[in-house]
């Protein structure tokens, strides 16, 4: 294990981290968190979702502006492809929460990361979806994720940090457990 | 090698249903059964059951229920009794202990192998049941080994197994009634509920199959329907045949401190993961049986009903736990017995001809198979009633003259059954 912390710099500030994680200690309220997404259809499959506020530290919390996205669905699919699918989104999630978890766990490991490459694959079977069989799920039956890290530790190191960034991720763990899920008409 | 014009494989309700038709035509067959008149009933069911449907719809063809207890239920012992009694009441030779081991296709009709010698005859009738092979998800061969495991054909009585917790996968006519029989002998029962169909034993003081029988709805024809695939899929309701009218849904399990849990998701070394879909599934089946309870209202008021019955009401909603269990260690020990409740599906392993779909389920159009091959007692198979004991009867009036006319075609021209 190094301990050169100082010298490595992978941008992610691990001193702050490890002390939210002693204040939120004394504090576990502050750590409920609430995400939110706003969603406007716009037309067909065409939806636009903003992502701006949550809640956290136990108050109203802003991103630095208002994120807008679109979803829609290909033209395979009859529709406009004004933006990703739904869960194209899903696998863009799983890419960014594992990508920043080996960034964060190799900061603290103190490896030297020069190029992370995720690449994210999810399959799904169609006829699901369409209510054609319904032995067939909906969602997908199979998610591969294949990195591609260039650091400055051995395998066996680079393997123990893409380990602990599924340990440590949230939607790795949304995909691999249940959720309650409610949905509600306002 | 024997002949004869037909060859019904399977003396249940719906083979001796048949073999009543087949004589009223004078078409000269045979009933062949694996085991004794009523198999299944005898030897695959727990034996708490009584059946869902009241002594009153108990009927086969030139037979009525003429019992004191219309209103009642039929244990399988009574059951098996009036099964019995139709089956001696019948001319056709009854070959018990004739198991069917292949049906061929062949010129001029099927030959049929059993362990008692061979069969040639023009026609089939294929009525072995629709519930012969449970229907167990892959996950149960990953159980841990202190796991006793077992399905409905298996159960017989709750002391059957060990003291402690059971979970019950499936929350369809078995489930419930097993889990509810379960959680009464003193273990502690987890239900996963997935997708299920919810009704009241009575409505507005009558049985909920008068209601069903009376408006129509199970003499709905497989042609009539706009998704007959989904039709036939449709889960079995959750009802029980009890000598006090009772509803078993899931807020009368859970009164009895029943657990429920979403459908079971996955297994993931001893750990069980259950769907967060709890709430969904439980609010479909609300809005499903409110819907039928306002088209039986509408029925009631439109066909001179509706004075004369006792006011509409409407069940409570589902009640769902406010965060239901998601996951449960098999480890701790808590759960001794899974009981899978998952359904049931027909075997067809010995019928020998080219009749499948690509999942290998039999292609039938309302029953009929192929030239001279003849399905009886599958699930909406030619009406909603199919499936049931009292659905018999018109599906084998109707089967029964199918083939009348076809053996007629063949005298004229013969090669129409041979390919």
């Amino acid at each position: 294990m190094h301990t050169t912390t100082q010298q490595i710099d992978n941008g992610v500030n691990v001193t702050a981290l490890l002390g939210a994680r002693e204040a939120l200690a004394q504090a576990p309220q502050a750590a409920r968190f609430t995400w939110r997404a706003h969603c406007d259809w716009i037309r067909g499959t065409h939806s636009q979702i903003a992502v701006e506020d949550f809640h956290g530290l136990g108050e109203t919390q802003r991103h630095r502006s208002r994120f807008t996205y679109q979803a829609d669905h290909p033209e395979v699919f009859a529709a406009e492809d004004q933006g990703p699918t739904p869960v194209e989104y899903v696998l863009v999630g799983l890419a960014a929460c594992l990508t920043a978890g080996v960034a964060a766990v190799a900061q603290h490991r103190g490896i030297q990361l020069r190029s992370v490459k995720a690449m994210v694959e999810g399959d799904m079977d169609i006829q699901g979806i369409l209510g054609m069989d319904p032995e067939v799920r909906n969602g997908f039956d199979d998610i591969r994720v294949t990195f591609e890290i260039d650091a400055d530790a051995s395998r066996a190191d680079i393997e123990a940090l893409v380990a602990q960034s599924q340990k440590r991720s949230a939607v790795y763990d949304l995909l691999t457990n249940p959720t309650h899920v409610k949905v509600e008409l306002k | 090698m024997k002949r004869v014009t037909a060859v019904v494989i399977g003396a249940g309700h719906a083979g001796l249903a048949m073999s009543h038709h087949l004589a009223r035509h004078g078409i000269d067959h045979v009933v062949l059964e694996r085991g004794e008149v009523a198999n299944a009933w005898r030897h695959e069911r727990w034996e708490s059951l009584h059946l869902l449907t009241p002594n009153w719809q108990c009927r086969l063809p030139g037979q009525s229920y003429a019992g004191p207890e219309p209103e009642g239920f039929m244990s399988m012992p009574e059951l098996i009794a009036f099964l019995d009694d139709y089956a001696r009441g019948l001319s056709a030779p009854l070959h018990t202990a004739t198991e069917v081991l292949t049906l061929r296709q062949v010129e001029g009709g099927y030959r049929i192998v059993t362990n008692r010698g061979e069969w040639r005859c023009h026609a089939a009738i294929i009525a072995t049941g629709a519930c012969q092979l449970p229907v167990v998800p892959a996950m149960a061969a990953a159980l841990p080994p202190w796991i006793m495991s077992l399905t409905p054909h298996a159960y017989r009585r709750p002391e059957q197994l060990p003291e402690g917790g059971v979970l019950v996968i499936g929350a369809s006519a078995t489930g419930v009634q097993l889990a509810d029989e379960l959680q009464r002998s003193g273990r502690s029962v987890t239900l996963a509920v997935g997708q299920h169909l919810r009704l009241p034993r009575r409505y507005r003081g009558r049985d909920i199959q008068w209601w069903l029988e009376h408006a129509g709805l199970l003499d709905q024809r497989f042609d009539e329907v706009e998704d007959l695939a989904r039709a036939r899929r449709q889960p079995s309701p959750q009802l029980l045949g009890s000598a006090t009218p009772e509803d078993l849904d899931l807020n009368a399990l859970s009164e009895r401190g029943v657990r429920l849990v979403g459908r079971l998701a996955g297994l993931v070394g001893t750990r069980l993961q259950f769907s967060g879909s709890l709430a969904v599934h439980c609010t479909a089946a609300d809005l499903k049986l409110a819907r039928l309870l306002d088209n039986l209202d509408a029925w009631a008021i439109a066909h001179g009903w509706h004075e004369a019955l006792p006011a509409p009401e409407r069940p409570a909603p589902t009640r769902v736990p406010p965060r239901p269990c998601l996951g449960l260690d098999l480890a701790a020990g808590e759960i001794k017995t899974v009981l899978w409740a998952t359904g049931f599906r027909p075997d067809f392993r010995w019928l020998q001809v080219p009749v499948f779909d690509a999942r290998g389920r039999l292609r039938h159009e309302g029953g009929v198979v192929a030239p001279g091959l003849y399905a009886m007692g599958l699930p909406f198979m030619r009406r909603r009633k199919s499936g049931a004991i009292h659905g018999a009867d018109d599906d084998a009036a109707e089967l029964s003259a199918h083939l009348v006319a076809q053996l007629a075609l063949r005298q004229r021209s013969p090669s129409i059954l041979t390919n």
